[in-house]
């Protein structure tokens, strides 16, 4: 078969458009399939016939139905030849054909022969082929035979039948799982490739059996491993294993870090970046368990292999968004690599250095960057912008240079992609700093003026609208958004025509010139245009009904505050029942009915490798505020000051998972209990907690939102209020009790019984602290902010913490205890030392901002010692301050 | 499958970025559109990349993408953004390992269309639905071309290779009285001259 199929001719080599395939066409391939009927088979004419449909089926040429199955037939009658590589090319064109169940019983009994083979050869393939075409129906016949081949004393056959196994688990796991045992025995085989294989056939068939899996990590972490590729198995599932236990509670060590260290030094490539990556996505991990990783990536990225200086920069760029200070030691090397010939290395490095680098350095790399950008890819560039963004809002004070850098790459050529991640970065940097507020939109105005995407137009505009009349002079953008009307489509016309009207809404002295404007709309050649702006004319007071109504503005200009979900389904019932009744908004309900909050324990995280870093935690504060603000009995208890993350009141899998939610308005307290049932048999009604708050003599119950109903597994919430003195930070623990009525549920019917039994279940108590009314609120140069503050309202004391492990965790502790921002990666204490001086900053609750400067000091006996100055904007808080540590 | 290292895709395109032999693994591509514009994208990328004495490797949405050029051929593979690179490098340097010894040294796109059956099979063994089967350049050869099964057949002799070979001509010809094509078959590739070819 190692035959040319064409003879060669010199003359014909030299053409350089010359392909065997030249002109082949799929009808006289199938006519030369004829040629498998022979009563003599020549077996290379039928090789050359089966690589010319190879050919085709690989081109991606679609054979019909019966097409496929005359080749199908016409294949089969070559197995009566004898011809190795014949054979080989049969088993391949077999695969390729994949044919339907009615036709697989042609070839089932020519390759169980086959399996039974004395040819190794013929033996692994025939496996391969019939696990790839096969049903469950004929995979309890050859069972036999599959298991024999696991344990079968060639490697390669072996191999074969594990490989198909990994495979079939998706389809059959039953039957795969009954093979456990020869998979066991072949990890232990001396082959690498079958010890291989049968690890990950073992580990898919033990998957959701965790012990099993810790076992077998931990015999084998001792044993012998013997190939690259299963070594880099271990290592993911030993992560797995760590993932799921989690670390040493006594002695601070994570299981099986050693292991993973070890493999640090393995004399393979890949196996040293897998531990190296392993390493550092370990959850919550230590700079102390980083270092070595750290040092071997560092490594890496001066390997004269692009591989491996990919995957190094990669990984660290991933560290630099959690670990930032640990990466800060390859800034040289990675500052080399801006230069490097691979651009994909070239843009991670960057985007690495604009992660860990600090405020002074941010005007040297913008001036490398810029020469940079030309020169690659739009989707890098979207990575760089992404990097620049969150470099600004941790660096506010360099906005200019920033905001410059994207308008200038806005201008530029670009797709839309491209051009959405620059005008979605400028729309952030406007909303957070409001300094940057004018340039940007300004920048953005500019933008629109020669923009092809009309999504971005339209968003820009709405934005236009919102931000625009709240500046300075808010005339100097009518320009702008008025060229849109003459200049436009359709679509973007509407939307100008909004944004004027948002204008001449919010801005009195512009009334009069929106109006003449407006007006013009009215002989737009669209109906969208015409109806907006007729609208909005009479609404806003011009036309001869005059709605001056408060409602009506709130309406077109305020923003939706129902679910739109809700309005969704609102709308379209009204849609499907015809009625002479005008739509009322207030018939759509307010209450948000699955809540995305529910804590997500995953451990499958997906992290992006070039994306921007995970969402603000903000969205999740948005979140609750808008599902308590739906509950109109909290409706004033005012603005939200802070949310505590959810505090766990039940013991993991048990009957009913709750955990708790603390939100601390001015007056009030609101606990909101998120409540999982976890049993099918039941459905619970009228859930409610009943709460003592005997040690918690400041708080007064002021109000309950019972749960209406709990089914299987659907999260849901209910509240209860306290009301507290203003301005205190009162503290006190609640001891709680869920009180339901339980129905039973059938299960097949999912219908429950109409009489409930009437229930208690005991959670664990928790307690409101003072951190729950301090908010973590960074500044981006705590030296500034500190000297701004009135020096009179400091309160300096010194503290003894007594005996602690290291300075780390005297740290933390005062850390979590005042529960402020820790500023400037202050809070990351180096190895061994025996000081530190710590940077937090918060605002109080009654918006007091609060700075915080720790210094510690460690004696030799490990007595650590602490001075704590605080300054901020009332004498009394930083007073509350120290009351908090004195009381810690 | 889970946690065990997966490739998504095997490319080998031509000068203009046509398919010469692509394997795909993953229902990331379901229709041959979705492939060829999965192609032209991967090669738009590259191909004005030197990838000609080390592997070089680029991320393209989500896909990690390992690269290497021999002559007038582009050879790819690609994985998952999670996976690592360095095992798809090194499932590269095996597929393009393979297809060297299987044409003699001689990688272009003439040779590998003509030889098209040695080159799927390299592949074939290479693979199989995305799982590594091997990563052994000369045992995939081996595999490949069908010379012997035998892992350690490279270790053998000379003279027991020629032993062996003899022996199984031997056999060929009493039992199944096709002694033109074994010999055919095995010319030109008994185990010893591949491990000549190799290094």
């Amino acid at each position: 078969m190692a035959q040319p199929l064409v003879k060669k001719d010199d003359d014909r080599d030299e053409e350089a458009d010359y392909s065997p395939f030249l002109g082949i066409e799929k009808g006289a391939v199938l006519q030369d399939a004829r040629v498998f009927n022979d009563p003599q088979l020549d077996a290379r004419r039928c090789s050359q016939v089966i690589t010319k449909l190879l050919y085709l089926l690989n081109q991606g040429d679609s054979f019909t139905k019966v097409e496929a199955t005359e080749v199908f037939f016409a294949v089969t009658k070559l197995f009566q030849s004898k011809d190795n590589g014949l054979r080989r090319m049969v088993y391949l064109i077999i695969k390729d054909l994949s044919p339907s169940a009615d036709e697989v019983i042609i070839v089932t009994s020519s390759l169980m022969k086959d399996m039974n083979s004395r040819t190794d050869m013929y033996r692994a393939n025939a496996i391969r082929v019939l696990c790839r075409i096969t049903d469950g129906t004929l995979l309890t016949q050859i069972e036999r035979y599959l298991k024999q081949a696991i344990v079968d004393k060639n490697p390669v056959v072996a191999s074969a039948a594990l490989v198909s196994g990994i495979h079939l688990l998706q389809t059959t796991p039953e039957i795969v799982k009954r093979w456990s045992n020869e998979v066991q025995e072949a990890v232990q085989s001396r082959a690498a490739l079958v010890q291989f294989h049968a690890l990950a056939l073992l580990h898919q068939i033990r998957q959701n059996d965790r012990l099993a899996v810790s076992k077998l990590v931990t015999s084998l972490t001792k044993g012998t491993v013997r190939s690259p590729l299963a070594q880099c198995l271990l290592i993911r599932y030993t992560s797995q294993v760590i993932r799921e236990t989690g670390v040493n509670s006594q002695t601070g060590d994570r299981p099986f870090y050693d292991y993973l260290e070890s493999c640090l030094r393995h004399k393979a490539e890949m196996v040293i970046f897998e531990a190296a990556k392993a390493i550092t996505e370990l959850s919550n991990v230590t700079t102390r368990e980083l270092t070595p990783a750290i040092t071997v990536l560092q490594l890496l990225l001066s390997s004269s292999k692009p591989v491996l200086r990919f995957a190094a920069v990669r990984t660290l760029n991933k560290v630099a968004m959690t670990h930032p200070m640990a990466v800060t030691n390859c800034n040289i090397d990675m500052e080399s690599l801006i230069s490097d010939q691979n651009r994909s290395i070239a843009t991670l490095a960057i985007t690495t250095l604009l992660k860990t680098g600090n405020e002074s350095s941010v005007d040297r790399l913008m001036k490398q960057i810029t020469n940079f950008m030309s020169d690659i890819a739009d989707e890098f560039k979207i990575v760089v912008v992404e990097a620049i963004r969150s470099l600004c809002l941790k660096f506010p004070l360099k906005y200019r240079s920033l905001m410059n850098f994207l308008s200038n790459i806005l201008r530029e050529e670009g797709g839309f992609e491209y051009k959405k991640a620059i005008v979605d970065s400028i729309v952030i940097l406007i909303r957070d700093i409001p300094d940057a507020k004018e340039s940007g939109l300004l920048h953005l105005c500019e933008f629109i003026e020669d923009c092809e995407f009309t999504y971005l137009s339209t968003q820009i505009l709405h934005f236009l609208g919102n931000e625009g009349p709240k500046t300075s002079d808010p005339s100097k953008y009518i320009r702008y958004i008025y060229n849109r009307v003459i200049l436009e489509n359709a679509t973007v016309r509407a939307s100008a025509v909004s944004t004027l009207a948002k204008f001449g809404a919010l801005v009195d002295s512009l009334k009069p010139r929106i109006f003449i404007l407006l007006r013009r709309c009215l002989f737009d050649n669209d109906d969208e245009v015409r109806d907006r702006a007729t609208l909005y004319l009479n609404s806003l007071g011009d036309g001869s009904v005059a709605e001056t109504d408060k409602d009506v503005k709130e309406f077109l200009f305020g923003s939706l505050d129902i679910p739109l979900t809700n309005m969704e389904t609102t709308l379209r019932n009204y849609a499907q029942n015809p009625t002479e009744e005008p739509f009322d908004i207030d018939s759509v309900p307010r209450e948000v009915k699955s809540l995305p909050l529910v804590e997500k324990k995953a451990p499958g995280k997906k992290p992006t490798p070039l994306g921007p870093p995970p969402p603000a935690p903000t969205s999740a504060s948005d979140a609750y505020e808008r599902i308590l603000s739906t509950i109109p009995e909290f409706a004033n208890f005012g603005k939200l000051f802070k949310s505590s993350v959810p505090v766990e009141l039940t013991e993991a899998e048990t009957e009913y998972a709750v955990n708790v939610v603390k939100h601390i308005f001015d007056h009030h307290v609101v606990f909101q209990y998120n409540c999982t049932n976890t049993i099918p048999e039941q459905l619970l009604e009228n859930v409610t907690v009943i709460v003592d708050a005997s040690e918690a003599e400041e708080f007064s119950e002021v109000g309950v939102k019972p749960l209406k109903s709990l089914p299987y597994d659907t999260p849901a919430q209910t509240f209860v209020a306290f009301e507290r003195p203003e301005g205190v930070p009162s503290v006190g623990k609640f001891s709680n009790t869920l009180r339901f009525t339980v129905k039973e549920v059938d299960t097949s019917t999912g219908e429950a019984e109409d009489d409930g039994v009437e229930d208690e279940y005991q959670l664990e108590d928790f307690e409101v602290v003072a951190a729950d009314y301090i908010l973590k609120v960074g500044v981006s140069n705590f030296r500034n902010a500190w000297e701004s503050m009135d020096p009179d309202t400091e309160r300096v004391d010194e503290y003894g913490l007594g005996p602690r492990e290291s300075l780390v965790e005297a740290v933390n502790a005062v850390i979590s205890l005042l529960g402020l921002q820790p500023c400037e990666g202050t809070e990351t204490v180096p190895n061994n030392s025996r000081s530190h001086t710590c940077l937090l900053s918060g605002v109080y609750i009654g918006n007091v901002k609060v700075l915080v400067r720790l210094s510690f000091g460690m004696d030799s006996s490990k007595e650590v010692a602490m001075k704590l100055a605080v300054r901020s904007d009332d004498v009394n808080v930083s007073e509350a301050l120290h009351e908090i540590v004195a009381s810690g | 499958m889970e946690f065990g290292p997966f490739v998504k895709s095997i490319l080998i395109l031509d000068l203009e970025g046509k398919r010469v032999a692509s394997k795909f693994y993953s229902d990331d591509w379901p229709t041959n559109e979705e492939r060829r514009t999965f192609e032209k994208n991967v090669f738009s990328m590259t191909h004005m990349k030197n990838a000609r004495t080390e592997a070089e490797v680029t991320i393209f949405k989500d896909e990690i993408v390992v690269y290497k050029f021999i002559e007038d051929l582009h050879f790819y593979v690609t994985g998952g953004e999670e996976e690592n690179e360095v095992l798809l490098a090194t499932v590269l340097e095996a597929v393009l390992g393979a297809i060297f010894i299987v044409l003699k040294k001689k990688v272009n796109k003439m040779e590998a269309l003509t030889h098209l059956d040695l080159v799927l099979l390299c592949l074939d063994e290479t693979i199989d639905g995305g799982i590594i089967v091997d990563t052994d350049a000369k045992s995939i050869a081996r595999k490949a071309t069908g010379v012997s099964l035998d892992p350690g057949a490279e270790e053998l002799t000379i003279g027991e290779a020629l032993k062996s070979a003899r022996g199984q001509v031997m056999k060929a010809l009493s039992v199944e009285n096709m002694a033109m094509e074994v010999g055919t078959h095995d010319s030109g590739f008994s185990s010893n001259s591949l491990a000549d070819w190799w290094f």
